[in-house]
C-alpha cells in the first residue's frame, strides 16, 4: 500500500502517520467509551439518600436481662441481647481456635481483630448484631424460637449454629455475624450506625 | 438447506414491494416452502410452542405493568388488586404466571430433545450455543419476575439468590450492594428488578431471531440424525408443519387452560401470599421449580476444596451445571447424533433424565431430610450422587462412550427410514 504521504504502508514497514490516527482514534473511542459507561453501571450502588439513612436510636432499658429484640437498621435486622452472666461466661470461655472464624468481624475495629467475645461487645451484657445469616442472608432463630446448639442464634435454612457472642460454629456460615458500628450515647440508649466523629469517639478499643 | 429462493410474488402490489423490501420473501422461504426433514416427531414441536409462550408472556406482562406498582409498600397489594379489582385482571395475572412454568416445561423438552437427539452436534454449535444463551436469560428473567408481587418468598428468594454473589471472592460483597442498591433486598431492588424484567424478553426475543437464523442455514435436525441429501428427504414446511406445530400448540395450551382456569396457584408457594418481611424468614425457602435441580446442586457442595469454601463451591456448581452446556458440542465425541442408533449412551441418557427430576427433588426437600424415609438415606447424600452423575455424564461418559461404542447401524437417509425400504 502506497501512503499519499510518502511515509511507508503498514505492511511491516515504517508506521505511517494515518496508523498513528487509528491507533490515536481508537484509544480516545475506547476511553470515551468506558467514561460513558461507568455512570450508567455506577447509577446501581446505594444512593444519595440511601447512605444518609444511616443511623438509628434504640432504648434498651426495656430489654430484660434473658432476652432480645430485633429492630430494623438499614432495611434488614439488629439483633440486641441482654445477656445473662452465664451467657458471657460461656462466650468467654471459647478458645479462639475452636472457632471457624476467628476473626471479630467487628465494624468498629480494624479488620483481622481476634474474635474474642471482649473484642465483639462495647458492654458485655449486650450483644449487638447484624441479623442475616452469613451464608444466605436468613434471618436466624433466637431465643423465642430456637437457639441452636451453641445457646446462641439457629438459622433454620441450611442449618447453621451460631454462640452467644453470636460467632458462627457450625454449619455452613462462612463467618460470624458482623457487630455494626454503634456506641452508648446514654447509659440506656444505643445509637447504631454513626458519623465519622461519632466513630471516633465511640468508646471502642480492641482488646 | 436455504437453497435458492422459490417465491413468486403474485400480484403487482407483492412485486413492488418485493423489489423494495423483500419481507413476504423472507417469511415464505424460512416458514412457508422451508424444506424440513419429512421424519420430525412430536419432539419437534416445542420450539413452536415456545415461540407462543414467549409472545404469550410478553403481551400478558406489558398488560400486567400497566396495573403493577414497583414500590415495596404497594407492590404486594397492587397484585391482589390485579387479581380481584382490575377487568379480566384474574385470567391476565394467571396466564402469566403459569405461563412461566410452561415456558420452562416447554423449554426442558426442548433440551432433552436436543440431548437425545445430538442436536448441538456439527453443524449446528452455534444453534445449541444461542439456545443456552435464551435459557439462562429466561432463568434471569424468571427470577426477577418472581421477586415483583414481593410475597415472602418472592423476597427471601431475591435475598438467597443475591447473597450467592457475595460469595464471589474479592468482588462478591461490592457486586452484592451494587445490585440490591442499598445494604439489603429492597425498593431500589424491586424497581431495577422491574425494569430489567420487563427489557430481558426482548433481548430473548431478539436471541431467538438469532436461534432461528442460525437453524435456517443448515436446516432441522431429525431423529435419525442423518443430513437431508435430496428433496425426497423433506417436506415443505406449510401445510405439513404448521399443522403438527398448530395440533401440538392447541393440545398444549388446552392443558395450559386446565392450570390457569382450575388451579391458578398450584404451581406457586403459599408463603408468596404473605407480604414480604425483612424481619422474618420463611421455615424453608424454595425456588420455583424450574430451578430446583440447580438449588439441589448449590446446597449438595458442602465440603470446601482448598481455597474454595462450601458456599462458593456451590455457586460455582450451581453455574458450572449451565456453563457446561455451552461446550457440550465438543465433549461427547461420538460423530452418530441420534442416540436411536447408540444402544449404550442412551441407557446414561434416560438415566441422566431421570437424574435431573432427582434433583429437583432434592431441591424440594430438606437436605437433611430422609429419602423416602429410610433411616439414615439424607437427601443431601442423593443429591451428591446425582449431582456427581449430572457432570459425570458430561465429562467422563459422553466423551468415553463416543469412542468406545459401536452404533447400530443406520439407515442409508432419511426417506430410507421413513419409507422402510431400509431397516431402521
Amino acid at each position: 500500500m502506497t501512503e499519499e504521504n510518502g511515509a511507508p504502508g503498514a505492511d511491516g514497514q515504517e508506521p505511517s502517520r494515518r496508523d498513528f490516527i487509528y491507533i490515536a482514534a481508537g484509544g480516545v473511542a475506547a476511553v470515551g467509551g468506558g467514561l460513558v459507561a461507568w455512570p450508567f453501571i455506577d447509577q446501581m450502588n446505594p444512593a444519595a439518600d440511601t447512605l444518609a439513612l444511616g443511623s438509628i436510636r434504640v432504648d434498651v432499658s426495656t430489654v430484660a436481662v434473658g432476652s432480645e429484640i430485633t429492630v430494623m437498621w438499614r432495611g434488614g435486622p439488629v439483633f440486641i441481647r441482654h445477656r445473662t452472666e452465664a451467657e458471657i461466661a460461656e462466650a468467654r470461655a471459647v478458645e479462639l481456635g475452636a472457632l471457624p472464624d476467628e476473626e471479630a468481624r467487628n465494624d468498629n475495629l480494624p479488620a483481622g481483630t481476634p474474635g474474642t467475645d471482649a473484642n465483639r461487645v462495647l458492654r458485655p451484657e449486650f450483644l449487638i448484631v447484624k441479623g442475616n445469616c452469613t451464608h444466605l442472608g436468613c434471618v436466624p432463630l433466637g431465643l423465642a424460637a430456637n437457639t441452636g446448639d451453641y445457646d446462641g442464634w439457629y438459622c433454620p435454612c441450611h442449618g447453621s449454629h451460631y454462640d452467644t457472642s453470636a460467632r458462627i460454629r457450625r454449619g455452613p456460615a462462612p463467618e460470624n455475624l458482623p457487630v455494626p458500628d454503634y456506641y452508648f450515647e446514654t447509659e440506656t440508649t444505643v445509637k447504631i450506625g454513626l458519623s465519622p466523629e461519632e466513630a471516633d469517639n465511640s468508646g471502642w478499643a480492641v482488646s | 438447506m436455504s437453497g435458492p429462493s422459490t417465491y413468486n410474488p403474485s400480484t403487482g402490489i407483492e412485486k413492488w414491494l418485493d423489489e423494495r423490501l423483500p419481507i413476504i420473501r423472507l417469511g415464505y422461504d424460512s416458514f412457508v416452502d422451508f424444506p424440513t426433514p419429512r421424519n420430525l416427531n412430536y419432539w419437534w414441536t416445542f420450539g413452536g410452542i415456545l415461540a407462543i409462550f414467549l409472545m404469550i408472556q410478553i403481551v400478558s406482562g406489558i398488560v400486567l405493568a400497566m396495573h403493577y406498582v414497583a414500590h415495596e409498600d404497594y407492590a404486594f397489594e397492587s397484585v391482589q388488586r390485579i387479581t380481584r379489582d382490575v377487568p379480566f385482571g384474574w385470567l391476565i395475572q394467571s396466564m402469566h404466571a403459569n405461563g412461566a412454568s410452561f415456558f420452562f416445561v416447554a423449554v426442558y423438552l426442548h433440551m432433552f430433545r436436543g440431548l437425545y437427539y445430538g442436536s448441538y452436534k456439527a453443524p449446528r454449535e452455534i444453534l445449541w450455543i444461542l439456545g443456552v444463551v435464551i435459557y439462562l436469560l429466561m432463568m434471569a428473567t424468571g427470577f426477577m419476575g418472581y421477586v415483583l408481587p414481593w410475597g415472602q418468598m418472592s423476597y427471601w428468594g431475591a435475598m438467597v439468590i443475591t447473597n450467592l454473589i457475595g460469595a464471589l471472592p474479592f468482588v462478591g460483597e461490592a457486586i452484592r450492594e451494587w445490585l440490591w442498591g442499598g445494604f439489603s433486598v429492597g425498593q431500589a431492588t424491586l424497581n431495577r428488578f422491574f425494569s430489567l424484567h420487563y427489557l430481558l424478553p426482548f433481548v430473548i426475543a431478539a436471541v431467538v431471531g438469532l436461534h432461528i437464523w442460525a437453524l435456517h442455514v443448515p436446516g432441522n435436525g431429525n431423529p435419525v440424525g442423518l443430513e437431508v441429501k435430496s428433496k425426497k428427504d423433506t417436506l415443505p414446511f406449510h401445510p405439513y408443519y404448521t399443522v403438527k406445530d398448530g395440533f401440538a400448540i392447541i393440545v398444549y395450551l388446552m392443558i395450559f387452560a386446565v392450570f390457569v382456569f382450575f388451579m391458578p396457584n398450584v404451581l406457586g408457594h403459599a408463603d408468596n401470599f404473605i407480604p414480604a418481611d425483612p424481619l422474618v424468614t420463611p421455615a424453608h425457602i424454595v425456588p420455583e421449580w424450574y430451578y430446583l435441580p440447580f438449588y439441589a446442586i448449590l446446597r449438595a457442595i458442602d465440603f470446601g476444596i482448598g481455597p474454595i469454601d462450601a458456599k462458593l463451591g456451590g455457586v460455582l456448581a450451581m453455574f458450572g451445571a449451565i456453563g457446561i452446556l455451552f461446550v457440550l458440542p465438543w465433549l461427547d465425541t461420538s460423530k452418530v447424533r441420534s442416540m436411536r442408533y447408540r444402544p449404550l449412551t442412551r441407557w446414561f441418557f434416560i438415566f441422566f433424565v431421570v437424574a435431573a427430576l432427582g434433583l429437583g427433588w432434592c431441591g424440594a426437600k430438606n437436605p437433611d431430610d430422609f429419602v423416602l424415609g429410610i433411616e439414615g438415606f439424607k437427601f443431601i447424600y442423593l443429591a451428591k450422587f446425582l449431582t456427581a452423575y449430572y457432570f459425570g455424564y458430561f465429562i467422563v461418559i459422553l466423551p468415553v462412550l463416543g469412542i468406545i461404542e459401536k452404533p447400530k447401524e443406520r439407515p442409508a437417509s432419511i426417506e430410507a427410514a421413513v419409507l422402510g425400504t431400509d431397516k431402521a
